[in-house]
């Protein structure tokens, strides 16, 4: 008896050493693919919702004057000490670049703040110093604009590390100098609308791809598995064409002198041409277009699992054909629908090249404005706020479609 | 294997980019890239023994920033606008230029000397027209704006900076004083409001080569356009024409970004690209003017009269002022940028 227990003490031990050795050579297998992950979508995303929020400037450049305008009202004129303070942080400013950094961030504030705070680094050293009220005169004697409050609202709103005002600014809200938060006017920023018109023409894009898919995949799931095959190659192939390439053969066909409007005129079907280029109707065209492929894989995928025996099981039985498709057949490919729909959707809410080069611009999407925060305002918190954004609603939509499958047994 | 062997012409010319001998140019493209490449590219290649890799943009200084930033710095010289290159000194994205070695102050026009750059040329953003669709030729930007007189769709660069300026003129400002009316609230909403007026007629442009193709094609009646891009159409044979009156002209710059490894060969660059005869030769090739002052004596009279700077084509032009623009374009082009993409 004790013997057999030591012997099963012995086995278990052993199989525990076995799982261990497997675990370890799991976890040593998918070690690169986790680190390639880490390195290259992790700390990204990490950095991008870090830079959302990220507000070192003018903490870092004038640590003396966001103290003293500490206890500052934000009304009153500014205490003499903050001119003072202000002063001191420059001469401690060691390049004229961190001057610059300064001016470019409180400029972003208010426009206006580079010219004054770049003049009064190129004045210093100003003769009197030690006397806070001597100092005062002198920068209003140097810009009356020293004297004005917008300057040091700025600073002292911007005093600390971290803002919420970018994560803010990229839904159309704004911080006022009392700290309560307001929604901006209409015509400084269209955010919201923005994001509106991205969810829209994504919307619109995997409604129609749904249509143009469904009826192809069903088609291409009843062929033998040969000619299938072939028709999905020729599905895939525009896949492997570059999008640049595929957008730029779109442009082609559809501007007023096009091959799509020669074509309607030719055939007397028109006598205008139409506007298909640099309008809402080019860039779903062409993104439906792009993304088709998207649609059809899953939804075939699914479909080709299929028993077919089931609609006819349903048609033996005395239900019409049409019926037993829309009861039977359609709830077994919702997992393919929802897949396909969600991967569309996704993948339509980020778009940029299509809509920047076939639509006008009342069509681009957010990623536009990311690209032109990034690439034009050289305001890459509020590019990276809007990236959170985007971010953010692609989660939400991801969780929404998790909570819908769970629901839904036939989803799973 | 086969994959690679493709690629290894790829490696081979990105690995000679960054070869010694090597300078990255910087440029805004099309015809202007053109007469670039023959008046200063080819021949320094010449006098140097270097080779010049040509890069072309539209200006965003992003790229600038990113590179400086990260310390990989692979753009040698670029050619800069005017308030982003005052901006960009400000901030560190560019060097401060060796002055003893391009040459004395004296010799440019007063306007073309700032501490991070010098300019290349004078340029003017100009109303042009197809005058053979226009046998009433517009003369002004009220005219631009006359929908009624001028039917038809017009073409403006799809920024803030210029449209702006050219609203507030077509609404009645004079020239001298748009800068003084844009620096108030109230004038800042009138250009808005005037721009507002024009938007169902308005097709955007962004890289200066546009303005003349949408004139060609017959897709729009005018456009805000470089001077020098629909001088090249002409040359081409095209019958476009500008009305000076109310251009906007400044200044393009060369510049150096911060912490390029050819610092030296780039100031060598430079001092030769600016000397009067590449100038001249450049101004003979596109019509924006040297800021050489020595460059102006080498053309002949039929070459400056086409130059922005000529005294019948500046005489009711404006002088960009980029101090206005580095101040309140970050404002303005957001919210110019929220108003476009409502």
């Amino acid at each position: 008896m004790e013997a057999v227990a030591d012997t099963m003490v012995d086995v278990r031990a052993a199989l525990r050493r076995d799982a261990r050795r497997r675990t370890a050579t799991a976890l040593l297998l998918v070690l690169p693919l986790a680190l390639f992950l880490l390195l290259t979508f992790l700390v990204p995303i990490g950095a991008l919702l870090w830079r959302a929020v990220d507000n070192p400037e003018i903490a870092r450049a004038v640590p003396r004057t966001v103290a003293a305008l500490a206890r500052w009202d934000a009304e009153s004129p500014a205490p003499d000490a903050a001119y003072a303070a202000f002063v001191a942080d420059l001469l401690a400013l060691r390049e004229q670049t961190d001057a610059g950094m300064l001016a470019r961030r409180l400029n972003t504030e208010v426009g206006g703040a580079r010219s004054l705070v770049m003049n009064a680094w190129r004045a210093q050293p100003l003769p009197a110093t030690g006397d806070a009220a001597a100092v005062r005169a002198q920068l209003i004697a140097l810009d009356p604009r020293w004297e004005e409050p917008w300057i040091w609202q700025a600073i002292a709103k911007n005093g600390a590390r971290l803002t919420p005002d970018y994560l803010l600014a990229a839904v159309d809200l704004k911080r006022t100098t009392d700290g309560s938060i307001v929604t901006m006017d209409a015509d400084r920023s269209a955010f919201r609308r923005i994001l509106a018109r991205t969810f829209g023409i994504a919307a619109i894009v995997t409604a129609i791809t749904l249509v143009l898919a469904y009826p192809l995949a069903w088609w291409l799931s009843t062929m033998a598995p040969r000619r299938a095959n072939v028709l999905l190659i020729i599905v895939l192939v525009p896949f492997w064409t570059s999008i640049l390439v595929r957008v730029a053969a779109w442009i082609v066909l559809l501007q007023s002198g096009g091959l799509v409007n020669q074509t309607l005129r030719g055939i007397g079907l028109i006598d205008e041409p139409l506007a298909l280029l640099f309008n809402r109707t080019g860039v779903v065209i062409a993104m439906v277009h792009i993304l088709l492929p998207f649609m059809v894989l899953p939804l075939y995928s699914v479909m080709k699992s299929i028993p077919r025996e089931y609609v006819r099981a349903a048609v033996s039985l005395g239900s019409h054909p049409l019926a037993a498709f829309v009861r039977v057949y359609v709830p077994q490919t919702y997992a393919g629908v929802a897949a396909g729909g969600l991967l569309v959707f996704i993948l339509a809410i980020g778009y940029y090249v299509t809509p920047a080069l076939l639509g006008g611009p009342e069509d681009q999407m957010l990623s536009y404005s990311v690209a032109q925060y990034a690439n034009v305002h050289l305001d890459w918190g509020m590019a990276c706020a809007l990236g959170s954004v985007l971010l953010a609603a692609t989660l939400v939509l991801y969780a929404v479609y998790r909570r819908f499958a769970r629901m839904e047994p036939a989803l799973a | 294997m086969k994959r690679l062997a493709a690629l290894l012409p790829i490696i081979v010319i990105a690995l000679h980019a960054h070869a010694e001998g090597t300078l990255t140019v910087v440029n805004f493209g099309g015809a202007n890239g053109t007469a670039q490449k023959k008046a200063y590219y080819e021949p320094f290649e010449k006098l140097a023994g270097v080779k010049i890799l040509p890069v072309e943009y539209n200006g965003e200084q992003a790229k600038v920033k990113a590179m400086v930033e990260t310390g990989k710095v692979t753009w040698d010289v670029i050619e800069a606008e005017s308030a982003d290159l005052d901006r960009g000194c400000d901030e560190g994205l560019y060097e401060k230029l060796d002055w003893n070695r391009i040459g004395p102050k004296s010799d440019f026009l007063p306007a073309a000397v700032h501490d991070c750059g010098i300019g290349i040329f004078v340029w003017s953003t100009v109303l042009a027209y197809d005058a053979n669709r226009l046998k009433d030729p517009p003369k002004s930007w009220a005219d631009f704006w006359d929908v009624k007189r001028f039917p038809g769709k017009r073409a403006l660069r799809k920024n803030a900076r210029f449209n702006l300026e050219f609203a507030l003129m077509a609404d009645g400002v004079k020239p001298a004083e748009v800068y003084k009316v844009l620096a108030t609230k109230d004038g800042v909403e009138r250009a808005f409001r005037k721009l507002a007026e024009l938007r169902p007629h308005l097709q955007w442009w962004e890289a200066g080569a546009q303005p003349p193709q949408f004139l060609v094609a017959g897709d729009v009646v005018m456009a805000s356009a470089y001077n020098g891009r629909i001088d090249a159409a002409q040359r081409e044979g095209r019958n476009l024409a500008i009305a000076w009156a109310g251009g906007i002209y400044d200044i393009d710059y060369w510049a150096i970004p911060k912490g390029t490894p050819n610092r030296d060969l780039a100031t060598r660059y430079i001092a030769f690209a600016v000397g009067p005869d590449a100038q001249a030769e450049f101004a003979r090739l596109i019509s924006y003017g040297p800021t050489a002052t020595k460059a102006l004596t080498k053309l002949d009279a039929k070459t400056l009269a086409q130059l922005p700077s000529a005294p019948a084509n500046a005489k009711d032009a404006l002088k960009f002022d980029y101090r206005f623009w580095s101040d309140h374009g970050e404002a303005m082009e957001k919210r110019f940028n929220a108003w476009v993409t409502q």
